[in-house]
């Protein structure tokens, strides 16, 4: 690689013991949200109260480590100050960075902490250089999480056109539709994405085994997809299903269960001049964390060298046991 | 108190130009309709399509005494969407509705609204598109009316007048992907327009035979209508007097006549739900996401 | 709320998991005592809520759920109802009926290696070698808290037979890889 700056590797954690394994692992930085609403990956059993949080914000600090706390659902009218709070609260114990997607949040933020850093949350949807240009503007963001839609050139043209830093997802799940901007869920079981930091939420999901292992997966009242026995599985989110329409029957007409992997584009996003690769999970465990973290260090450290390290373990780890680089190589996927 | 405005929302389906205008023409001449608006929301491939008869439309619907305002696209990705966002944003004949932050980039301080495909979910939200020189804001679909009755109070102190979807399938999702083209074993770049040969979206059924959900290009729709018809009296109360239409390729004008009945107290609610149960639009009606519950459910 | 819909799925999973292993480790087990076991299982639940009682705090309301867990390579059932006040692992005969909300089910090595963080839930749920049913957001929020405990169980529980610590995690080992080992 040419003379590019070395990009910070930034891991997920859904609970305290994930967050040192990620630190231990050898994360740069790792992203983690309050329990409850105010974080897009609100799911039972997940995520840091308060003092956990700031208990996780030393120990990654002792250890080199940054800590960006994710405040990135959408707070519905008359409930602003649970998300204000979180805001106030993440600054008050030292986070390096607050993941902001909601624009009135990014307001309050920008306003009331001008020196704290904010990185604009792939949530925001902001996919092009004009879009991120205006938060930069108004807010002063330091760091935009792009949507998974662009390619790699695309990116590229965003990072010349823009005045802040790139993060770019480069493993896991991969969202078929734009992010904060999907109402699907909230369709199907009246919770909502944006709002409730949910996505296919535990308590609507439902697995129904018949005599033959076919396995039906079904959110609220609708058949999601019906895997037949010795086939893998993936998520049971609506946009990894499969559908009839008049002219086809039980084909995915998003996307099938499968996960993002770039490995193989890690020299082209660093020269595109992204700052920072982000590995998707918050809700996945301590196993996963462990894997993905130590892959990927080694590949990153590795192509610092001018090495083309392998990384083939990760499949196991992939959703249907596939994996794709999405809308990051080439427009042919869209 | 103003006169409560019925508007139309923009075309988000691929129509024939011919079908495009006849459609615009009909609500110049007959629909009892405030504003109309305009412009390619889903795909900027498509936007060339209904150049031809643009002004056309235009004229007739400003001559038939109606509002036109110009819708910008939803999502921005490609070069070309980028052209094309900011030749909409920078269209000094018409008033905006933004629908993707990138639009505000360019507008700078002028006047302007927020469309439904921005988020704004909060009083803050509400604020700063407020001072940032939004007059307009049409929220979100989701939006239940816990949310829409305590942003419209915030609404009414910044002189900021709140829009809601009130008929029309509601767009659920926006993808970087073309599920037309994918239904077809095609990519966006190669779709030679497939998404022309459904007028009204194209039906997904689950595997056991439901009716679920409805493709636009890249966006993902409810295979419901959303009708707020019983809803009406509630909606005013809490002030709101903006109502928008979402056009289908039938069913739209009419209607927009039984809306409007109903708003100028010709008839009650109970009157205009049955004149519009008498339509045959091919699904069922919906009104969850109002009422807080799951969007497809609806309730009396 | 208990559910019974799952139990026709979970007590055919049972019989067939069974039929499956018939001719391998099945027939080299005795038919467990669980007289025997009980006091073991009684050990590990009290031994871990005393170590972990964040636990409860990850669990929420999940905690007064009833989770049936069918290790598919043994002819029991183990069933969990982590109640902060009075968490319970109790074994019951593969023949039982028993009341529940979450039914999980993999070999017992698949589910050592979930519980101690060995293997990534969601990758087996994938491959298909966990299978559940029933209240699936009780599930999740019980990985979730099992997966912010640190170490290893197994480790956790041998430990605390005190003497006897050594042998009981050699045994635990040889029997989570034995068994790992008969489903490829």
């Amino acid at each position: 690689m040419d003379k590019v700056q070395k990009p910070e590797l930034i891991c997920p954690a859904g609970t305290p013991a994930s967050l040192r394994t990620a630190v231990d692992g050898g994360a740069d930085a790792i992203y983690c949200g309050f329990v409850g609403s105010t974080n897009a990956r609100n799911f039972p059993g997940l995520n840091f109260s308060l003092d956990e949080m700031a208990k996780s914000v030393l120990y990654a600090h002792d250890r080199g480590a940054k800590l960006l706390c994710a405040i990135n659902s959408f707070p519905t009218a008359g409930r602003t100050d649970i998300w204000k709070k979180a805001i106030d609260d993440a600054i008050s114990i030292g986070v390096d960075a607050v993941i902001i997607a909601d624009i009135g949040m990014a307001d309050y933020m920008s306003k009331k902490h001008p020196n704290a850093r904010i990185h604009l949350s792939v949530q925001a949807g902001a996919s092009s250089a004009e879009s991120i240009n205006f938060y930069c503007e108004r807010f002063d963001i330091k760091r935009v999480v792009l949507p998974r839609i662009l390619t790699v050139g695309e990116i590229k043209k965003v990072h010349d056109a823009i005045d802040c830093e790139i993060e770019a997802f480069i493993f896991g799940n991969i969202g078929m539709m734009a992010e904060g901007r999907c109402s699907l869920t909230n369709y199907v079981t009246g919770k909502s994405t944006n709002m409730d930091g949910v996505c296919s939420p535990a308590n609507f999901v439902h697995y129904e085994e018949d005599i033959d292992n076919n396995l039906t997966t079904r959110l609220g009242e609708f058949a999601i997809d019906c895997i037949a026995c010795g086939q893998s599985a993936g998520y049971p989110t609506i946009c990894k299903g499969r559908y009839n329409a008049d002219h086809r029957d039980a084909y995915y007409a998003f996307e099938e269960p499968i996960s993002l992997n770039l490995t193989h584009l890690l020299p082209d996003l660093i020269k595109a001049g992204v700052s920072a690769l982000k590995i998707e999970g918050r809700q996945r465990s301590k196993s996963y964390i462990r894997s993905v973290v130590s892959s990927f260090r080694n590949a990153i450290d590795g192509y610092a060298r001018g090495e083309t390290p392998d990384i083939s373990d990760l499949l196991a780890l992939t959703e249907g046991h596939k994996q794709t680089e999405g809308a990051f190589k080439s427009k042919i996927w869209r | 108190m103003n006169k409560a405005k019925l508007n139309i929302g923009p075309n988000l389906f691929n129509w024939q130009p011919e079908k495009w205008r006849d459609f615009y023409f009909e609500v110049a001449d007959v629909a009892p309709i405030d504003k109309v608006f305009l412009g390619e929301v889903i795909c900027s491939k498509r936007a060339p399509l209904f150049y031809g008869e643009f002004d056309k439309v235009v004229d007739r619907l400003e001559k038939a005494g109606k509002q036109v305002v110009f819708s910008t696209l939803a999502e921005v990705t490609s070069n070309v969407d980028r052209r094309l966002m900011e030749k909409q944003a920078n269209d000094k004949n018409f008033f905006i509705e933004v629908n993707d932050i990138a639009a505000l980039f360019f507008l700078k301080d002028k006047k302007h609204s927020i469309g439904s495909y921005v988020n704004c979910y909060n009083e803050d939200a509400l604020e700063f598109f407020a001072k940032n020189g939004a007059t307009n804001i049409c929220l979100n679909p989701e939006m239940p009316k816990s949310g829409i009755e305590a942003l419209n109070k915030t609404a009414k102190q910044l002189d900021v007048e709140l829009e809601v979807q009130i008929f029309g399938r509601i767009g659920l999702a926006l993808s970087a992907r073309c599920y037309h083209a994918r239904a077809h074993d095609r990519v966006k770049d190669t779709c030679k327009f497939i998404c022309d040969i459904d007028e009204d979206g194209m039906d997904l059924t689950t595997l056991e035979g439901q009716k679920f959900l409805t493709i636009n290009g890249i966006q993902t729709m409810s295979y419901t209508y959303l009708n707020l018809v019983n809803e009406m009296s509630e909606l005013q109360k809490i002030g709101i007097n903006n109502f928008r239409l979402s056009p289908h390729s039938s069913g739209t004008i009419k209607a927009s006549k039984v809306f409007r009945s109903l708003l100028d107290g010709e008839i009650d609610e109970k009157e205009a739900s049955a004149m519009l149960d008498e339509q045959d639009l091919g699904a069922p009606y919906s009104n969850g996401f109002y009422h807080g519950i799951a969007g497809y459910e609806w309730r009396v | 709320m208990k559910s019974n819909s799952h139990f026709s799925n979970a007590s055919f999973g049972k019989q067939k998991a069974n039929k499956n292993k018939a001719n391998s480790l099945k027939n080299l087990l005795p038919p467990l005592p669980l007289f025997v076991l009980q006091p073991l299982l009684n050990h590990i639940v009290s031994s871990v809520a005393k170590k972990h009682p964040e636990l409860f705090d990850r669990l929420g309301d999940n905690a007064n759920k009833v989770f049936l867990i069918d290790p598919s390579d043994l002819p029991l059932f183990l069933v969990l109802q982590p109640n902060p006040l009075n968490p319970t692992l109790k074994a019951y005969n593969q023949n039982e009926i028993i009341e529940h909300d979450t039914y999980i089910c993999g070999t017992f090595a698949t589910l050592m290696q979930m519980i101690d963080a060995q293997s990534d839930s969601d990758a087996l749920f994938f491959n298909r070698e966990i299978r559940v049913s029933g209240d699936s957001e009780a599930m999740v929020a019980l990985r979730n808290a099992l997966d912010d405990m640190e170490g290893s169980l197994a480790k956790d529980v041998a430990k605390s037979f005190g003497p006897l610590s050594k042998p009981v995690l050699l045994a635990m080992q040889k029997f989570s890889k034995g068994s790992g080992k008969e489903n490829g």
